[in-house]
């Protein structure tokens, strides 16, 4: 299995809400900045990637965030044109706005036109060589199966016209785990790895892709040892209490908020390992987990793909 | 029973805006009323909020407090909250939670609680089979190879699906209450225009285009960039399947429509409401503001903004700030005054150093820090968000999952407003009260 950022094509996926967006941005962050040229693509069009970079709208045709890192957003309508013009050589000016109905409307009703436009568009990326390394911010979990699976799907039911004849050199990029991987983004919560577990089995069984790795995201420290645990227990106490009351000056009431959020954390961290260990033992052994841990400070934008950009090459390097 | 008659006028105005805000006492009783009046209650929002948890929680509140028959309608519940419910592998058929689940929660209720999931391909089905024209054409358009995959990737498939369930639902009339919980959608918005672009769908000339036999295409001029487009990329012969596949279904146009229509209608009608849930995160937080917005916009009614997995208002109390201030400022000194009190680790067989005190003291107070932060950003948005619509509840974070009916309640009681509910273990001793605490060490400001 290769080095993370030694991959061509990155998908990014997880149920939603778990900082999917947020994790892409910072792995595309972390190859840019180590010289890769990098490409990050949000699959669904949200804006949710430009408010990542804070670095304002992220057309399909690219927005250059730093010297080696290019943010678009998909656009199957633009990619359709882009395929038609620079590969089937169709000459669709004239035509424009019959052309953009009748292409909604056909990606609307037959199946996979959209997703296979989608991966198609980020597999030619891949084999042109315009960048080094393609992140995409996939859909989630409900959709990303659908969207890797849609070439094996359109192999199976179209059996002439350009998009069957493109779909070969795609499955080559997307089953070669030298080159492509999934990451699996979750958070140690119940739901969020009941669904990783269930997408990693269907990733396996639907899709050609293999997994490159699992991220636990919001991963809260562990604050205590078992002796300071013991220690952290007495101190709710009430003869302790007092004391720690008349020593401060405060209130019991205070202090008891204080010991509040402590406890809080310890409750929240055991309560997440305890999904973590499940994830461990549902995942191949052969698949890295990698940590990163809650963000306090914030939770989105710059700063905090930053932060977790930090994290993140700390989790790689050990 | 206390069900007002359907469209009985309780609804105070379209938006769902008035111009004042009010206490607890008045906020259960206005949540009475809006459950009482309505009959349908949609929970939309972002994803990974907990909108499952909180639609049983209302429904399993509403049925033991308001009575009459409750249901809900859960689409993707986790296992332990369907085992709860008892909905798992049922299918659409609703299940009754029995009695005894609420006599273990504690709680005699005054009406009755039913749950059922949302089974996506078995709901197609059932459509197909209503409005196809015969029962021959039913089962040729379920055995087509692309029915299967154009129902599980229909864009606009799961959103309808659910609107069209709770349609179906409301028909038969055998609730008082629907308490519906809605799938993830790429945008929470997809889900109030699915039905109309389904009409649209049925109605627009390009899948009349599509239907055309093959022969006829060359002659509409209007039509061939369309065919050049739709040849090159798919080819004949699949356009051709799909052209089959959809003759089939225009056969259910009109049943479609008028349906679609239909569903519309009952979103908008006053017996309907929706309930935008939300976690005080920066992204979740601005995608309910939309949603807020767009509600406003298409004049649906608005009932309740629920903001959930909040963090205690005392953690961001400028107070407890201090004192946790203090604790980190004082904490060898404190520790030296503990370590001699603590009892003996039965591990090392002496007490506990006074560093190590320290260090545990240090992380208490690091460790209030950190969750300040947090708290005092949730408290801000909180105020931004309830500024938009007066019936906010803010549910406490809870860590692990609400697995059972007596967590629901417990939940439903805290939307509630109750003064009395107990909260959960954890946060029990930082239920936001008033101050009457002295500053600590006497340094005010």
């Amino acid at each position: 299995m290769p080095e993370l950022l030694s991959y061509k094509l990155l998908f990014v996926t997880g149920k939603g809400g778990v900082g999917k967006t947020t994790v892409a941005a910072a792995i595309a962050l972390l190859a840019s900045e180590q010289g890769r040229r990098t490409l990050v693509c949000e699959a669904e069009p949200k804006g949710d990637l430009a408010r990542a970079y804070e670095c304002g709208p992220t057309p399909f045709s690219g927005r250059r965030v730093s010297d080696d890192l290019v943010a678009m957003s998909m656009d199957t309508e633009a990619s359709l044109r882009e395929y038609l013009r620079v590969v089937a050589r169709v000459p669709t000016v004239g035509h424009v706005g019959p052309v953009a109905r009748a292409f909604d409307f056909v990606a609307t009703a037959a199946p996979g036109i959209r997703e296979i436009l989608t991966v198609g568009k980020l597999c030619f990326e891949v084999r042109e060589g315009h960048y080094d390394l393609v992140v995409v911010d996939a859909s989630s979990t409900g959709s990303v199966v659908g969207q890797l699976a849609a070439p094996t799907g359109i192999n199976e039911l179209i059996s002439v016209g350009v998009v069957r004849s493109q779909t070969d050199w795609i499955l080559d990029i997307l089953g070669d785990a030298e080159r492509t991987g999934a990451v699996l983004v979750t958070t140690p919560e119940e739901m969020p790895v009941t669904e990783a577990i269930d997408l990693a089995g269907r990733l396996a069984t639907d899709t050609p892709v293999h997994l490159a790795c699992v991220v636990a995201n919001r991963v809260l420290p562990e604050l205590f040892g078992r002796s300071e645990e013991q220690i952290f227990n007495e101190l709710g106490r009430p003869s302790k209490l007092d004391l720690l009351v008349k020593e401060i000056g405060s209130s019991r009431e205070l202090v008891e908020d204080v010991l509040a959020a402590a406890r809080l954390a310890v409750t929240v961290r055991r309560d997440g390992v305890s999904h973590l260990e499940r994830l461990r033992a549902e995942i191949a052994p052969s698949v890295p987990l990698l940590y990163l841990p809650y963000l306090f400070a914030r939770s989105h934008g710059l700063r905090a793909v930053r932060q977790v950009a930090r994290a993140l090459s700390e989790e790689l390097v050990t | 029973m206390s069900w007002a008659p359907a469209g009985s006028g309780r609804q105070r105005s379209l938006s769902g805006r008035s111009e004042v805000g009010f206490g607890n006492g008045e906020k259960a009783r206005h949540l009475e009323q809006l459950l009482s009046a309505k009959e349908i209650v949609v929970a939309c929002g972002p994803g990974g909020v907990g909108k499952t948890t909180i639609s049983a929680s209302l429904a399993a509140t509403a049925a033991a407090r308001l009575g009459g028959k409750v249901l809900v309608l859960t689409v993707d519940p986790a296992r332990r909250l369907a085992d709860a419910l008892g909905v798992k592998g049922l299918g659409n058929l609703a299940r009754r939670v029995p009695g005894e689940a609420f006599a273990a929660a504690g709680v005699s209720p005054k009406g009755e609680l039913y749950a059922a999931m949302l089974d996506m391909s078995e709901s197609w089905d059932a459509l197909v089979r209503r409005h196809a024209p015969d029962a021959g054409t039913a089962r040729e358009i379920i055995a087509n190879p692309l029915y299967k995959n154009i129902t599980k990737r229909f864009s606009l498939g799961h959103d309808y699906i659910a609107m069209e369930r709770l349609y179906e639902l409301h028909e038969q009339g055998d609730y008082d209450l629907l308490v519906v919980d809605t799938p993830p959608s790429l945008n929470a918005l997809d889900l109030l225009d699915a039905p109309g672009r389904m009409t649209e769908f049925f109605s627009s000339r390009l899948l009349r285009w599509l239907i055309v036999p093959y022969r006829s295409r060359l002659v509409n001029l209007a039509s061939r960039p369309f065919y050049q487009v739709a040849d090159r990329i798919l080819g004949s012969q699949f356009l051709e399947d799909l052209a089959g596949f959809f003759i089939l279904f225009q056969t259910m146009r009109d049943g479609f429509v008028a349906r679609a229509d239909a569903v519309n209608r009952l979103l908008r009608d006053v017996r309907t409401t929706f309930v935008v849930v939300t976690t005080l995160e920066a992204v979740p937080a601005v995608e309910a503001e939309q949603l807020i917005e767009s509600l406003r916009d298409r004049r649906l009614h608005l009932g309740l903004l629920v903001c959930n997995k909040v963090l205690p208002t005392s953690f961001s109390d400028p107070l407890v700030g201090r004192t946790a201030e203090l604790l980190e400022k004082r904490a060898s000194e404190l520790a030296e005054s503990l370590a001699p009190r603590l009892p003996v680790d039965k591990a090392t067989s002496s007490r506990p150093p006074a560093e190590m005190v320290a260090r545990v003291l240090y992380e208490i107070a690091r460790s209030f820090a950190n969750f300040r932060l947090v708290a005092t950003r949730e408290a801000e948005l909180l105020e931004e968000l309830s500024a938009a619509h007066e019936l906010t509840a803010t549910v406490p974070y809870h860590p692990g999952n609400v697995t059972d009916l007596s967590g629901l309640l417990q939940v439903g009681a805290t939307i509630w407003g109750d003064e009395t509910t107990a909260s959960p273990p954890v946060l029990a001793v930082s239920k936001a009260k008033p101050r009457r605490s002295p500053d600590p060490a006497g340094e005010g400001n």
